[in-house]
């Protein structure tokens, strides 16, 4: 038995070999998803970005990895700390800031927050508020990429919170009976709201949780864009050739409290500390960068700066945005026919 | 210019805090995302964190001061070639600008559909339509697969529905014309297969997932309620959800609490839903193909005890009932008795009843119960001047409270009575025979409440 269950589980690759560009690019888009997410919480402390906020620091080379392995029409979705998956499907940094400030120039005309944004143009499907309801709606995304008879895949995310739902069980097991082209991949961030794992999972190696349905898992350096590249394709190239979904575990961890409220009181500042100086996405790729003559010091502050006016750019945007127009309200409840 | 770190805000509802402790001295080198100070809220002690880069110029607000207003200036920040000479420069903070004003006056606090005169009713069927018998789970089943054939994104999925036909054999044939891609069936996984079916209905299907009863749907409240009804308007119009859930709704026979229960007031509670309920077979066909073809969810009610019961149904290639509509299933001048579903059968042998006192009733079939046709009811209630709501659900919160709260709300001085409710007994529904045909309301029950408001 063990032996089967040792057949389902794939071996994640090494690090991929990108090209300068392609790694710039990644360096690019960590910097600007840090630099958005650092903004919206210094804007949420002037009042300007209300309710709840889920800033996705420290996780940025999850989605940045992964966006790189999939192609155009394939679709995202994910659940509510999701800031940084829209900026990666290329979604306007100042459409999703002006709907973090609630104004008609966000994505959701003012009218879904921080929490529910969309984009059919990019494939962006949300922006998902309840924890595991994503899962079966990206599993029905998949189902419709197969029922038109595309190559196309869905890529479903969801935290190690949502990994104990039922409703990801019973996805896995509809996708995995249809061979429905989807890849899962759980962020385990390693605490769910304030739950570390290992106080809410029986089995705490998330890759595992689809080895009873026969889906294969792999774990994966979350910390490591290239890493998490590498997974992806190999995932991407499952999916595509008609296997069926398969399930990415990636470790990794989020610098800030669960949402903007939270003194984080269930781990130790040491903890983080060890984790922002020995593992961030950002300060490796540099590094790595940097030290393979990838580029300079000046190029890198060149793509610092073009961040940063991105950036400004969109909290300015978000100020100026006019509130939704009070005759809003009631629009958009059912679309006409 | 130096920049100004401001008290922040750090949950939703604080307005003010305290500096507890700063973790940085002036002349400190700070970097975006260096811890800066630790804040006190109502709440909890949380750390702050450095947005820009910069020395630590001045601060402004000593560790332990109490009540420090949100957006107050706590330290000045010099940036990259900025001396200690400059901080005495520095300019007040920036005020946080207000959202710029709209132009555009306030709405209306009713939408103004509410208020608006009722469409045209054109007639449904065209006279001098041929009608052909058939009974209501036939008129479901051609209605779906006509649909199907008109449009190659609409499939079925559902526990059943494939291979055993359908539970209640609605989808009989289906599989045999259409093939197991289009006619699906699922593991029995309520809150899966919904979800599943509004992720295909996001991608651009047409789903039509069969509930066996609506009893099951509850394990699914949140994917129809949460993700199929909201996310139209949470998304600002982008994503509709073009999906139908069908399945029997109510009591059958003898199958005790868990397995009869009415949901009709539920989901016609919720914005972003329609709510159907047919009566007979005309009008579960051309729902039915009018929920498919909506761009919005739809709730789908069917009542188990109606399948087999034969009705007339127009012979034409496409019957379409428009949803949103009341109809008169019976004429009279004394009394408007307002049902749905099979309460529709109990109420029409109720207005026998009374006719033989020489009571007349008029008897309206909601056939919607979101939207209600509030204009059809008002027309009606305006020439009885008496209105009795019918339902087997129970009355508390049920449609009757809503029909009789926009009746009275709306044609107050039409009423000579008090609108009357007749609806299931308050209690889970029993299984014993007698104590069954006690729960659930009956023409004596509906005869009983028209009277009264008669005053007889």
């Amino acid at each position: 038995m063990a032996k089967t269950t040792r057949r389902r589980r794939k071996t994640a690759p090494a690090a991929v070999a990108a090209t300068v560009d392609e790694v710039l690019g990644y360096y690019r888009e960590m910097l600007l998803i840090r630099r958005f997410e650092e903004k919206a919480g210094q804007m949420y402390g002037m009042g300007l970005i209300g309710g709840f906020c889920h800033l996705y620091i420290g996780q940025e080379a999850v989605v940045v990895g992964m966006q790189a392995a999939i192609g155009e029409g394939d679709t995202v979705l994910t659940s509510y700390r999701d800031h940084g998956h829209m900026l990666a499907c290329g979604m306007d940094a100042k459409g999703v800031m002006a709907e973090l400030t609630g104004r008609a120039g966000g994505y959701s005309k003012g009218k879904g927050g921080s929490m529910h944004m969309f984009s059919r143009e990019r494939n962006f499907y949300g922006g998902h508020g309840i924890v595991g309801a994503q899962v079966p709606i990206g599993t029905g995304l998949a189902f419709a990429h197969r029922y038109r008879e595309t190559d196309r895949l869905s890529l479903t995310y969801f935290g190690d919170g949502s990994a104990n739902q039922g409703q990801v069980y019973e996805s896995f097991n509809m996708a995995a009976l249809w061979q429905l082209p989807v890849v899962y991949i759980v962020e385990n961030n390693q605490y769910a709201m304030g739950t570390a794992v290992g106080r809410a999972s029986a089995q705490t190696e998330l890759f595992r949780r689809g080895e009873s349905m026969g889906i294969p898992g792999m774990q994966v350096d979350g910390m490591d864009v290239l890493k998490v590249r590498a997974a992806g394709d190999q995932a991407v190239k499952h999916v595509r050739a008609g296997k069926g979904p398969i399930l990415l575990e990636m470790k990794t961890y989020r610098y800030r409290g669960h949402s903007m409220s939270d003194p984080a009181k269930y781990r130790t500042k040491e903890e983080v500390q060890r984790v922002r100086s020995e593992r961030d996405p950002i300060d490796q790729l540099r590094e790595n960068i940097l030290e393979a003559g990838q580029a300079d010091e000046a190029a890198l502050k060149e793509i610092d700066r073009e961040v940063k006016d991105i950036v400004t750019e969109a909290a300015e945007f978000a100020q100026q945005s006019p509130e939704p127009d009070p005759a809003e309200l009631y629009t958009d409840v059912l679309l006409e026919a | 210019m130096p920049i100004s770190i401001l008290m922040p805000a750090l949950s939703p509802t604080m307005t003010e805090g305290t500096v507890a402790n700063w973790l940085v001295a002036e002349g400190d080198k700070v970097g975006p995302g260096d811890l800066i100070a630790e804040i006190e809220t109502d709440k909890a002690t949380m750390e702050v964190e450095a947005v820009d880069e910069g020395v630590v110029g001045r601060i402004l607000v000593p560790a332990g001061t109490e009540n420090v207003a949100v957006n107050t200036p706590i330290a000045l920040l010099l940036a990259d070639g900025e001396a200690a000479s400059d901080l005495d420069a520095a300019p007040p903070p920036p005020a946080i600008p207000a959202a710029p004003a709209v132009a555009e006056p306030p709405a209306p606090a009713v939408p103004a559909a509410v208020a608006a005169a009722p469409p045209p009713l054109e007639a449904e069927v065209p006279a001098g339509t041929a009608m052909v018998a058939m009974t209501v789970r036939d008129a479901l089943r051609d209605a779906m697969a006509e649909e199907m054939r008109r449009d190659g994104n609409v499939f079925l999925m559902g526990e059943e529905v494939a291979e055993y036909q359908g539970a209640y054999k609605i989808s009989q044939g289906l599989l045999d014309e259409f093939g197991p891609r289009r006619v699906i069936d699922t593991p029995i996984t309520e809150h899966g297969f919904t979800g599943l079916g509004v992720g295909a209905a996001f991608g651009g299907l047409r789903p039509i997932v069969e509930f066996m009863t609506f009893n099951f749907a509850m394990q699914a409240v949140d994917q129809i309620v949460n993700s199929a009804a909201k996310t139209l308007y949470m998304s600002g119009g982008q994503m509709n959800c073009p999906i139908v859930f069908r399945g029997a709704n109510g009591a059958a026979s003898r199958v005790a609490a868990q397995h009869s229960q009415c949901y009709a007031s539920w989901y016609a509670h919720c914005p972003g839903l329609s709510v159907v309920a047919p009566y007979d077979a005309a009008d579960a066909k051309g729902l039915l193909k009018s929920a498919i073809r909506e761009p919005n969810p739809v709730i789908f009610l069917e009542n188990e005890i109606l399948y087999g019961r034969s009705f007339e149904v127009p012979d034409l290639d496409d019957h379409v009932v428009p949803i949103g509509r009341a109809r008169i299933v019976r004429s009279g001048s004394d009394v408007t008795i307002v049902a749905f579903s099979i309460a529709v059968d109990w109420s029409l042998q109720a207005a026998e009843l009374l006719a033989a006192e020489g009571i007349s009733a008029e008897v309206v079939d909601l056939r919607s119960l979101r939207p209600l046709d509030l204009p059809t009811l008002l027309q009606s209630v305006a020439k009885t001047n008496r209105c009795v709501t019918v339902e087997e659900g129970w009355l508390g919160c049920g449609i009757g409270a809503e029909v009789a709260a926009r009746v009275m709300a709306a044609a107050f001085d039409d009423l000579d009575a008090p609108v009357a409710r007749v609806g299931g007994a308050d209690v889970p529904m029993p299984y014993a025979a007698n104590l069954e045909k006690l729960a659930l309301p009956d023409a004596e029950a509906i005869a009983a409440a028209a009277r009264a408001t008669c005053y007889r």
